[in-house]
């Protein structure tokens, strides 16, 4: 990922444990839902997920968009 | 009679004996007495009593780290009768095990906080949990996987005494993590002479010396954002093993010695007929069931024809982040990034579970 970021790629970083990748030095970090499902749910239905896969990948998108300074967690 | 020496240990769902990934997300559970590499502490020392143990998921504790490691103490405190109390708790050892490294050490930050016991850990040095928490918790150096659990627990059995009774530690002999606190000493010599003296040998071609190693901070400054994405090819990478059915390159389940390439311009989703999760550390059911819950095309797909993102690149980088080495992942990283850039994909997203 940092070494994405180094060749000038600005890199989203969708994962659940926040607290890692901020250790790991990641820039441009968006919370996922959990770790065996980071971008689904499977307690709710197909329609539910996809809404919620769409809005995490808009983050994403958001975050690749934006210009940092420093980490930033985009919730 | 020597005292004995007795212990409240902490162990995830696996070490503890109530399954693996399928179960990390399990609450604290108590049993009484010593379970799984706990009866390993009573074996090696006879003058060491495990009084009970806590299991509990590396989900359940990682993904809510701070506030689910205070909640463990105060279960823990529930558990104990305030006139028999531990001399000692102990989480793990957690190997290079990045969830149950993180919830083991924040466990151990908040009972020094708040309760009178010492406690400790042991952990890979490459655990992520050593950065964020070497200053505040104790942490025996362990080996990279469970090959090391009768070294590991000798380790935490020396320290685990040493903290009891309130004997200083020194990193060095006694196997743990340096923690970064400064102890003052009198130098036979002073500063200015010892100075004078490294240079000296210096000059004679003996580099290398010096009293205070550097701290590495590996950072880097953010690349500038794409402004406008409806004109730009994004690329996607996965640490979450998301691959093709059937494992063409035979991506190993942890220690992953490589990453594939694969193509994505015949999907317009994923599905568990075209591709499956290989990653071993986490429960692969609901990424075999729908792969877009890793690796979310079919959302992206949506979104280049809605005009919010130009195009994908048809290619995407897999590999498995489980127990990866920091030394092949910057080289797995060098290697997709030159491919990335040379495909003129300008940002990317990247998926871990």
């Amino acid at each position: 990922m940092k070494e994405l970021e180094r060749a000038g790629l600005p890199t989203a970083h969708i994962c659940t444990i926040v607290p890692i990748s901020k250790t790991v030095g990641a820039n441009r970090i968006v919370p996922a839902v959990a770790i065996p499902h980071p971008l689904g749910d499977p307690n709710k239905t197909l329609q539910q997920e996809k809404a919620i896969r769409r809005q995490v990948v808009e983050k994403a998108l958001h975050a690749l968009e934006t210009d940092i300074e420093d980490q930033k967690v985009f919730e | 009679m020597t005292k004995k020496l007795r212990i409240v240990h902490c162990l995830n769902q696996f070490f503890g004996g109530m399954g693996g990934e399928e179960a990390a997300g399990i609450e604290p559970h108590w049993f009484e007495g010593a379970k799984g590499p706990g009866q390993l502490f009573e074996n090696l020392s006879p003058d060491v009593k495990v009084i009970g143990t806590v299991v509990v998921g590396d989900n359940y504790m990682a993904e809510n780290v701070g506030e689910r490691a205070a909640q463990l103490v105060t279960f823990i405190k529930q558990q104990l009768d305030l006139d028999h109390m531990p001399d000692l708790v102990v989480a793990g050892p957690a190997f290079n095990a990045g969830r149950y490294g993180l919830w083991c050490a924040a466990l151990c930050q908040v009972i020094e906080e708040e309760l009178e016991i010492p406690s400790l850990t042991a952990v890979y040095p490459e655990n992520p949990a050593v950065e964020s928490y070497r200053q505040s918790v104790c942490m025996v150096k362990s080996t990279s996987d469970v090959m090391g659990m009768q070294s590991a627990v000798k380790g935490m059995l020396n320290v685990g005494r040493k903290l009891a009774t309130g004997v200083e530690l020194s990193p060095p002999e006694d196997g743990t993590i340096p923690r970064g606190i400064r102890q003052n000493y009198l130098a036979a010599e002073t500063g200015a002479k010892r100075a004078v003296g490294m240079l000296l040998r210096k000059l004679e071609g003996c580099d290398g010396e010096t009293e205070y190693p550097m701290p590495t901070f590996d950072r880097v400054a953010p690349a500038p954002a794409i402004p406008d994405l409806s004109k730009a090819m994004v690329a996607l990478v996965t640490s979450g093993g998301i691959v093709p059915r059937g494992n063409p390159d035979r991506i190993e389940a942890a220690s992953a010695s490589t990453f594939g390439e694969y193509p994505l311009n015949e999907f317009s989703t994923l599905s568990s007929d075209s591709h499956q999760s290989v990653h071993g550390g986490y429960d692969p059911t609901y990424a075999n069931e729908d792969p877009n819950r890793i690796l979310p095309l079919d959302v992206l797909r949506e979104l280049v024809v809605e005009g919010r993102v130009g195009r994908l690149l048809e290619i995407y980088y897999a590999t498995v982040g489980n127990a990866t080495s920091v030394k092949r992942a910057q080289r797995f990283g060098k290697d997709i990034a030159a491919k990335i850039v040379n495909e003129g994909a300008l940002a990317v997203i990247l998926t871990s579970t």
